[in-house]
């Protein structure tokens, strides 16, 4: 070989690297998507629509209007208090007969334990706020997160996330998490 | 002028330029991996509300998004003001819920499809009357898992 090639010059890497990254910066987003999670309903046709009767101690009703204020179980409360009277609800820690029902039932790991039998019903206007929905939301599922984790750390000493899965449905059982959300209706304030 | 030609007699070599692309290079991997693709262009100005109990979407090829919120200013001529839905690049109505989720739902493989979960993403200042109109069609449209968007709010 009595010729060599010429090296290729590699002074327009650093132009072509940067041309690239500026591209990814403008095109890609660095948000990672989280939010509240939620099971809806299955969707029932009118006809077979069939009011189920629950009692009225079993039921805490939480009524958002127009105006974005909070009826909860006929009085009016702050957003702040929501997530104690939800608790308070599902616990239901000194028998209260004004507060739900509760069941003996075989749980795996506790054995047999009383299940509260109460449900959350939050019904919303037309016209209220999104932003005050999911408020109200995130204070009712974090009620519910709460009982949780306080159960166990009671009994299994580590925060709910940090369960075994079986662990984790134990406790799901007792505190099942039952938002019912009713279609809305006009809600007051009109 | 030789008054200024002297100054030049020792001159600093000058920076090496050699690992530049090097460097770059690192920063384009970085992007490359802790960004994500944006899916679609907005047409709507969302701004998410807050809350504290989230849990991560964490498998994004199972994610169909439904966008809620205000036409932004270009749009305003043709859309209106009030809030509007916007589904996939184009806004849509109502009535469009339900076959975005069935060509959603065709898009998947079989296995995938019991684990899909719709993301809404809606403009906290939205009325309620739509996002329950969107909910009740997704419940026709039996796509029930459904994951409220919104930001992180530090527990007070």
């Amino acid at each position: 070989m009595a010729r060599k090639v010429p090296e290729i010059p590699s002074a327009s890497l650093a132009d072509i690297a940067f041309m690239l990254l500026i591209f990814f910066l403008v095109t890609t987003t660095m948000d990672v998507d989280s939010g509240l999670e939620r099971r809806l309903p299955q969707w029932v046709e009118e006809e077979q629509q069939e009011d189920q009767q629950i009692k009225e101690r079993n039921v805490f009703v939480v009524l958002v209007n127009r105006n974005n204020d909070l009826l909860v179980g006929g009085d009016y409360e702050s957003l702040e208090n929501l997530r104690e009277r939800a608790k308070e609800f599902m616990a239901n820690p000194y028998d209260d007969p004004t507060l739900p029902e509760k069941e003996a039932q075989q749980v795996p790991h506790f054995g047999e334990v009383m299940v509260t039998k109460g449900v959350i019903s939050l019904r919303n206007d037309l016209d209220t706020r999104y932003g005050m929905y999911i408020a109200v939301q995130n204070e009712l599922v974090a009620a519910i997160n709460e009982l949780r984790d306080e159960l166990a750390k009671e009994k299994f000493g580590k925060a709910y996330n940090d369960l075994d899965i079986d662990q984790q449905d134990a406790i799901r059982e007792i505190y099942p998490s039952r938002i019912s959300e009713a279609e809305p209706k006009k809600v007051g304030g009109s | 002028m030789s008054k200024f030609r002297k100054k030049g007699g020792k001159e600093l070599p000058p920076i090496s330029t050699a690992s530049l692309p090097d460097i770059v290079f690192m920063l384009l991997f970085f992007f490359m991996v802790s960004t994500t693709m944006r899916e679609v262009t907005f047409m709507v100005d969302i701004k998410l509300p807050s809350a504290t109990e989230l849990t991560k979407l964490e498998k994004k090829s199972l994610v169909s998004y439904i966008y809620v919120g205000e036409p932004l200013p270009q749009f305003q001529k043709t859309f209106g003001v009030s809030s509007r839905i916007q589904l996939n690049d184009q806004f849509a109505n109502v009535g469009d819920i339900m076959d975005y989720i069935i060509a959603e739902r065709e898009a998947r493989s079989e296995a995938e499809r019991p684990m899909m979960i719709t993301s809404l993403k809606v403009d906290e200042n939205t009325k309620m009357g739509i996002v329950t109109d969107i909910k009740q069609e997704l419940r026709k449209s039996a796509a029930l898992h459904i994951n409220y968007s919104s930001r992180q709010r530090v527990e007070r």
